[in-house]
């Protein structure tokens, strides 16, 4: 029983990873009809960007919570100027192209993003960038506490705040995009690029500042994962950019309640297949989930179905 | 123009060999190693190893009057990048020798290379056995001045048994790693063949951030320890999510542990754990010493056995062209394959039949983010 408990702790805490990354995705598709490949390398540029604060802060000698939400802060800000900066050079002059275009052009941001990450480090800049391919270890930026022990599975401070940070983010990407005008927006954009021009809705700036969001969920999440596996290097996003590209797939892409839903259970998929079958096959389930949802249901599990116009 | 570009490169490949005793008086060596990259201290320390190896060299005068001069090229820990810096240090560079890699599933994209273009190589620290044989064949040209993989599966599995008690154990090894996988199996064999038995096999991919989905199945068997032959940086990462499930059980691992890196990332995480290894900086032997000290003086850090046994693979090398009749080729390989009771740092290295050298292991345990050596095992 303990066993098992253990599993859906460390399944919760690989999923809530899964999702914030899948927002990205599915918020990008709702405005856009694009899949940003491209979004699982912001994540990897969240995790160097909080690297290289953490260290200008000096976290690893003296860890403060206030340096902690200065790492926070400032990566996702980062990473949201990033994604602003992708949409509006890569992305934008291609709108009005067939949608093929943009999604090969997101591949080839993807790989910039990845293998420019691997370059020897550039002379006369006050930090070592870029970082290369050797992995860096990621500075505690607090202490990591077992809180409570329920029978023989320990939670410690990093599960619980993990965990009520990933959900917090969620909690309020909803109120913006249920609550607020800009959400509003963005959810007419989503309905209707054109018509919502019409309306006197400014498109682009809606587009833009979906980006900057789902850019600094996908920073959110790098940070989640590096406080508690503390090693980063340039190709890191690209697995859990495939996953959580998965997940928002199986909750119905374009769909924010069900990018969450999906991450999670494929968290907790993924982590019972390894835990009670085979742990070689920890990869392989998530896109045979994937393979199986386009079979059966390919609008996912929250997603509308829609027509294709011909 | 192009084709006769393309002719003149086929034409430039298909020339026999030159004297490697060029007529400059130089001796070229490449090195390939991982630089950078999730292994790079294995790369790192190998080219420091063989730099302060060709450095000593030439200070006595080098061999037969000829120095050495290095060609080093960074593979980022990936073996189709190996073949192609082999490819060029041969066809571009016409090395006379190649020192590396590190990591067996790099050496043996590098092998089959050193072979067909008839260059020695050897590899300081690759241990699987089919790096130099492969299908019942020995590679002419590929040697190595280290153990190899069943000797130090045998080893570990040794310790496990006798020294640490042990006779429930469980494995957790690298699926995509030839090194893992053969060091896994090796390990298995001897420990059941000892009596003990192997209660959970699970496995995990080089890179892969989370593993206590497999830690979490391996908790509920409750083995004494677990064998974990991977490289430092998933290692680190797997002691580290261990501890965090409250697993206190000791890990055992191989020559891949070997880094700084290994308690940078893993920390107090990695305290009461053992790994075999091809020589401890705690050995008295003024052999050691002397390294560590001359290694410490240039580099201001600790040697690691990637380091020592780089070293000692150019002096080998050295003293086979000093007895043989040519800096490079057939003369070389020949010479190599006769060493024996050479006296290097990591031990006396004698090059048996199949290439590979026959030398004791030591077993390090880790305490105080450090290893402290713990026990010899004789072949």
């Amino acid at each position: 029983m303990s066993e098992f408990l253990q599993h859906v702790v460390n399944g919760l805490s690989v999923g809530t990873i899964y999702a914030l990354i899948a927002l990205g995705y599915t918020m990008v598709y709702g405005v856009l009809r694009l899949i940003n490949f491209a979004h699982g390398d912001v994540y990897m540029v969240g995790a160097f960007a909080a690297f290289y604060l953490a260290h200008a802060l000096g976290v690893a000698e003296n860890p403060t919570l206030g340096k902690t939400v200065v790492v926070f802060a400032g990566s996702m800000g980062i990473c949201a100027a990033l994604g602003y900066v992708i949409e509006r050079l890569a992305y934008r002059p291609l709108r009005e192209r067939p949608r093929l275009t943009s999604l090969i052009t997101a591949i080839g941001i993807s790989f910039l993003l990845e293998y420019g990450f691997q370059l020897p480090h550039w002379n006369g800049l006050p930090i070592e960038f870029p970082p290369g391919p050797t992995p860096r270890f990621f500075p505690e930026l607090f202490q990591r506490v077992v809180w409570f022990e329920v029978g023989e599975v320990a939670i410690s401070n990093y599960d619980v705040i993990s965990l009520a940070v990933a959900i917090g983010l969620m909690l309020g990407l909803q109120f913006i995009v249920y609550r607020t005008k800009f959400g509003t927006a963005m959810r007419a954009v989503s309905f209707d690029p054109s018509i919502a021009g019409l309306m006197g809705i400014p498109v682009d700036r809606v587009i833009s500042g979906t980006f900057a969001l789902g850019s600094a969920l996908a920073a959110a999440a790098a940070l989640l994962v590096a406080i508690s596996r503390p090693r980063i290097d340039p190709m890191m996003g690209m697995m859990p950019g495939l996953k959580a590209f998965v997940a928002a797939v199986f909750g119905g892409i374009g769909n924010v309640p069900g990018a969450m839903i999906g991450g999670l259970i494929l968290g907790l998929s993924e982590e019972f297949v390894a835990g009670y079958a085979f742990s070689s096959y920890r990869d392989a389930i998530a896109f045979a989930i994937l393979i199986i949802v386009l079979l059966v249901k390919p609008e996912g599990l929250f997603g509308r179905r829609t027509a294709e116009k011909v | 123009m192009r084709i006769t570009r393309f002719a003149a490169v086929v034409l430039a490949l298909s020339l026999p060999v030159q004297s490697a005793f060029a007529a400059d008086g130089k001796i070229l060596v490449g090195v390939i190693g991982s630089l950078t990259g999730a292994e790079a201290t294995f790369g790192q320390s190998t080219r420091n190893g063989v730099e302060l190896a060709a450095s000593e060299l030439n200070a006595k005068g080098g061999v037969k009057g000829k120095t050495f001069e290095l060609k080093v090229y960074d593979d980022q820990g990936k073996p189709e990048e190996a073949a192609t810096a082999m490819t060029r240090l041969v066809a571009q560079d016409k090395v006379s020798l190649v020192i590396g890699e590190v990591a067996s599933s790099r050496s043996l994209a590098m092998a089959p290379i050193a072979e067909a273009n008839k260059v020695p190589m050897i590899t300081p620290s690759s241990t699987n056995p089919r790096v130099t044989k492969e299908g019942g064949k020995v590679r002419q040209y590929v040697f190595r001045v280290c153990f190899i993989d069943p000797f130090q599966g045998t080893v570990m599995a040794k310790f496990a048994k006798n020294d640490l008690k042990l006779s429930k154990m469980a494995i957790l090894r690298d699926v995509g790693n030839d090194y893992s996988m053969g060091l896994a199996q090796y390990f298995t064999e001897k420990f059941k063949a000892l009596g003990g038995s192997i209660i959970a096999d699970e496995s995990y991919k080089a890179g892969d951030q989370d593993f206590k989905a497999q830690l979490t199945a391996l908790k509920g068997k409750k083995p004494e320890a677990i064998y974990v032959p991977g490289y430092y940086t998933d290692v680190a990462l797997i002691a580290r999510q261990a501890r965090e499930l409250n697993m206190n059980q000791p890990m055992l691992g191989g020559d891949g542990w070997d880094s700084s890196k290994l308690y940078e990332i893993g920390g107090s995480a990695m305290d009461g754990h053992y790994f075999s290894n091809h020589y401890s900086t705690d050995d008295p032997s003024p052999a050691i010493q002397n390294f560590v000290k001359k290694y410490k003086a240039k580099y201001g850090e600790m040697p690691d056995a990637l380091a020592a046994l780089a070293y000692d693979a150019l002096f080998i090398a050295a003293d086979a062209m000093g007895r043989g009749g040519d800096a490079g080729g057939d003369a070389l390989r020949r010479a190599l394959a006769a060493t024996k009771g050479y006296k290097g740092v990591t031990g006396v290295i004698t090059i048996d039949g199949d290439h590979n050298a026959v030398k004791p292991a030591v077993v390090l345990k880790i305490a105080g983010r450090a290893p402290h050596y713990a026990a010899t095992v004789r072949p």
